[in-house]
């Protein structure tokens, strides 16, 4: 009979429940979505960041200083990395957070410009750690270097020249270039807003043969997903109990991450940037808390929106529950249909929710950030359980006005 | 005596308003979803014009986006400091730089830097500095050159073509960077020691990318012999960044918008449809379709404007909660939104009325008095 009954009122009115069921599924699918990009977007917008570039650099171990004024490097630091430990940087713990990276080597070599200084660097090279392989280098690793003409291969002897500089020189692509008694094809002029502009760079081999030193490197440039640092992160892992230490050295911080890097590169000095860690920290932060506090208000909107309609839906039934009443029901049976009506609306309504949700949050993030957003399984029931809440919240007050109330009065329509 | 017009239309009005307090609670109902969603539109919106330039001001902290230099050889005359910093002078920070290799006692070279210290404070705000030099001949360390110049921070001295200075060590500066490996000195210190000029402009310019460009343009007219580069490291990062933001938030804003919407639909829908014994009871007593759709239409206004009212207060409150949470910078209201959001709220509650009263004309009214 019970059954029979909840059955009957969804078959007798589908409209009115396929209402109240749209307005639980849009709430559920907004929920879903909102919470779907919080959880997300942090993850998302430190990858957009590493448009800013490298945030890690790492150094030779040895106390030395650069001498640079401008784009002049009148005495390369001394010490030098070597070449082949590069690929080890993608077998630290957070090699899956390592978007890029790019040695550089810089030697001064003489032009018809006088003595200006060239960067040796990967271009886009391929590397292999274990048996994974990776393409790196500086066009990943600084995406806002703009070049004019094409790219070097990194196994040619071509070259790019800085703006500045090409101005200087008067070179366009497709020139050629005399360094050191040498000449070289310049492939493009390249633009970066900073000091290279007066610079060379050159494929990393061919720094090397300029300087006389094969296989070395000066400094690394790693670009990393990082997670904002908090106090914690500035605690020296030596200082920290050995399960903080664990849990220090398993947050993708940018000190953590560092450190790992200086792990692996024998004879190094890794730290952060920080004019680009310490700020990007902070912007993602500031990004994360605002849709963190608006999934809160979207989610407290649709919560009171959902209630407000399923407030209205037990309205319209007073004198569906004076019939019964008439006819002889209890308070329990009744409320109980009632509750079991709102919260099989809820789970359909709900579950439709969701999967809407998911799709949208999944289009934005494939929209927006060329990347689905992933949307965590453990969302359903937490939604779900969210859309039962609501309703029956919302429905609550209106089961109990309308079975307390006088069934003569309802069947009058005056309650 | 009144005219039968007069009478008519305060007949009207006490209709309306006994309507909302017979059904008082369905009545709140359906104001409360208006509200909501008013609100919810109302803080979406003001945010979303807000959040640009918050964040903004969160990348101005990357440092210097414009740079002007002086040709390789030359320096900046008081002149040109003067009327670059005249020319950048409400619209962001400008702060030159004087640099010089100079030599320890123990023939080690190092970059000097003069500055204004002041002003690099406020344009370099990711600088981890131990303790800023408060008096002349006071001089701020790179940790790399620290470490080897003053280890144990007793003063030493520079020499620089023959020219000697004795500074004192006041705190170390730490950025990750080439500034690790040079000493900051103010600029009156580095001018009376090395008698160099700045050769370097570093500007911070606030605003957007167009006003950014201006800017540039301008520097650019004013002072063709110097090279005027737009730092784009930082540049193009802001603008993804930017960009990317902006876009989730305002789908993010039409997702929460709409729901808010469609459930003010329903939560309308609902409202009338339920009336319709009081509309048969209306028609009955000989009440035109168009006074009835009056009515309803009257009723509708009459919420929307409340409910725009209260969710325009509540969603101002809710963006300037937001914005002192996460940006510790109230969202500033924009009244200019009002008429929007009412129209917003008129053109759903109207909307939402058309359904039921389309189905109402169908019905005859006695079968709805039958309960049929």
């Amino acid at each position: 009979m019970f059954v029979r009954l909840v059955y009957e009122s969804f078959r007798r009115q589908p409209r009115r429940k396929l209402l109240v069921a749209v307005a639980v599924a849009l709430g559920a699918a907004v929920s879903t979505a909102m919470i779907a990009i919080a959880m997300d977007i942090g993850d998302k917008v430190s990858r957009e960041l590493r448009t800013l570039g490298a945030n890690l650099v790492v150094t030779p171990e040895e106390d030395s200083l650069d001498v640079q004024i401008g784009s002049v490097n009148l005495k390369p630091a001394g010490g030098y990395l070597n070449e082949a430990d590069l690929p080890k940087i993608k077998g630290i713990f957070w090699r899956n957070n390592i978007t890029a990276l790019a040695p550089l080597l810089p030697v001064n070599v003489k032009t018809d410009a006088g003595e200006v200084t060239l960067l040796g660097t990967y271009f886009s090279k391929s590397l292999r750690f274990g048996n994974q392989e990776f393409t790196t280098g500086a066009r990943q690793t600084f995406p806002w270097w703009k070049v004019q003409g094409s790219w070097p291969s990194d196994d040619s002897g071509n070259i790019l020249v800085g703006r500045r500089l090409a101005a200087r020189l008067a070179v366009v692509p497709g020139s050629q270039l005399e360094m050191n008694g040498e000449v070289h094809p310049v492939s493009g002029i390249f633009a970066t807003g900073g000091d290279e502009d007066g610079q060379i760079v050159a494929p990393l081999f061919l720094a090397q043969k300029l300087a006389g030193k094969p296989g070395a490197v000066g400094k690394i440039f790693v670009s990393a997903v990082t997670k904002p640092e908090d106090a914690f992160a500035r605690r020296s892992p030596d200082s920290l109990s050995a399960a903080d230490r664990d849990r220090w050295y398993c947050s993708p911080y940018p000190q953590s991450i560092a450190y790992q890097l200086q792990e692996v590169i024998p004879h190094s000095h890794a730290e952060q940037i920080r004019r680009i860690a310490q700020n990007e920290g902070t912007v993602l932060s500031r990004i994360k808390g605002l849709m963190l506090l608006i999934t809160l208000a979207a989610l407290f909107t649709s919560g009171l929106a959902v209630a407000a309609a399923m407030a209205t839906a037990m309205f319209e039934r007073r004198e569906e529950v004076g019939l019964m009443k008439a006819l002889g029901a209890g308070h329990f049976p009744l409320s109980a249909i009632f509750v079991t009506e709102s919260v099989l609306l809820a789970c359909i309504g709900g579950l439709a929710g969701f999967a809407f949700g998911s799709v949208l949050a999944q289009r934005l993030g494939r929209t927006i950030f060329g990347s689905g957003m992933a949307v965590q399984p453990v969302l359903l029931p937490v939604v779900i359980g969210l859309a039962i809440a609501v309703t029956f919240a919302g429905s609550a007050t209106a089961i109990r006005r309308a079975v307390k109330s006088d069934p003569v009065r309802a069947l009058r329509g005056e309650a | 005596m009144r005219s039968r017009k007069a009478q008519g239309r305060t007949m009207f009005f006490r209709m309306l308003a006994r309507a909302a307090m017979l059904r008082k609670r369905s009545a709140l109902a359906a104001l409360l979803a208006t509200v909501v969603a008013a609100a919810a539109a109302t803080a979406m919106l003001n945010l979303f014009w807000d959040v640009q330039g918050k964040l903004q001001r969160e990348f101005r902290n990357f440092g210097a986006n414009i740079v002007v230099e002086a040709p390789e050889g030359t320096t900046l005359s008081d002149d040109a400091v003067r009327s670059i910093q005249a020319a950048v002078n409400g619209q962001g920070l400008a702060v030159p730089f004087a640099y010089a290799v100079a030599r320890t006692g123990k023939d080690q070279a190092v970059v000097v830097a003069g500055t204004d210290l002041e002003a690099a404070r406020k344009l370099n705000p990711w600088w981890a500095v131990s303790s800023w030099p408060q008096t002349s001949e006071e001089a701020l360390l790179g940790v790399r050159a620290a470490r080897l110049i003053s280890p144990e921070q007793k003063p030493f001295s520079l020499h620089y073509q023959g020219r000697k200075i004795q500074l004192s060590p006041a705190g170390t500066v730490h950025t990750g960077a080439g500034e690790d490996s040079r000493i900051y000195v103010s600029m009156k210190d580095f001018r009376a020691w090395t008698g160099l000029q700045p050769s370097v402009m570093e500007i911070a310019g606030n605003g957007s990318p167009q006003e950014l460009n201006s800017l540039m343009q301008r520097l650019h007219e004013s002072f063709p012999d110097l090279d005027v580069r737009a730092v784009r490291q930082v540049a193009e990062g802001e603008a993804n960044v930017l960009g990317k933001t902006r876009s989730t938030l305002l789908a993010s804003s039409t997702f929460i918008v709409c729901t808010a919407a469609l459930c003010v639909l329903a939560t309308l829908t609902g409202w009338v449809f339920d009336r319709r014994r009081d509309f048969a009871i209306m028609k009955a007593l000989g009440a035109s379709d168009r006074l009835i759709a009056l009515f309803v239409a009257g009723e509708a206004a009459v919420l929307a404007s409340a409910g725009a009212v209260l969710g325009f207060s509540g969603g101002i409150g809710i963006a300037a909660w937001i914005g002192r949470a996460n940006f510790h910078a109230p969202v500033a209201p924009r009244f200019e939104l009002f008429p929007a959001i009412l129209a917003g709220c008129l053109v759903v509650t109207l909307s939402s009325t058309v359904l039921p009263l389309r189905l109402l004309r169908r019905i005859q009214p006695a079968m709805i008095l039958r309960g049929e």
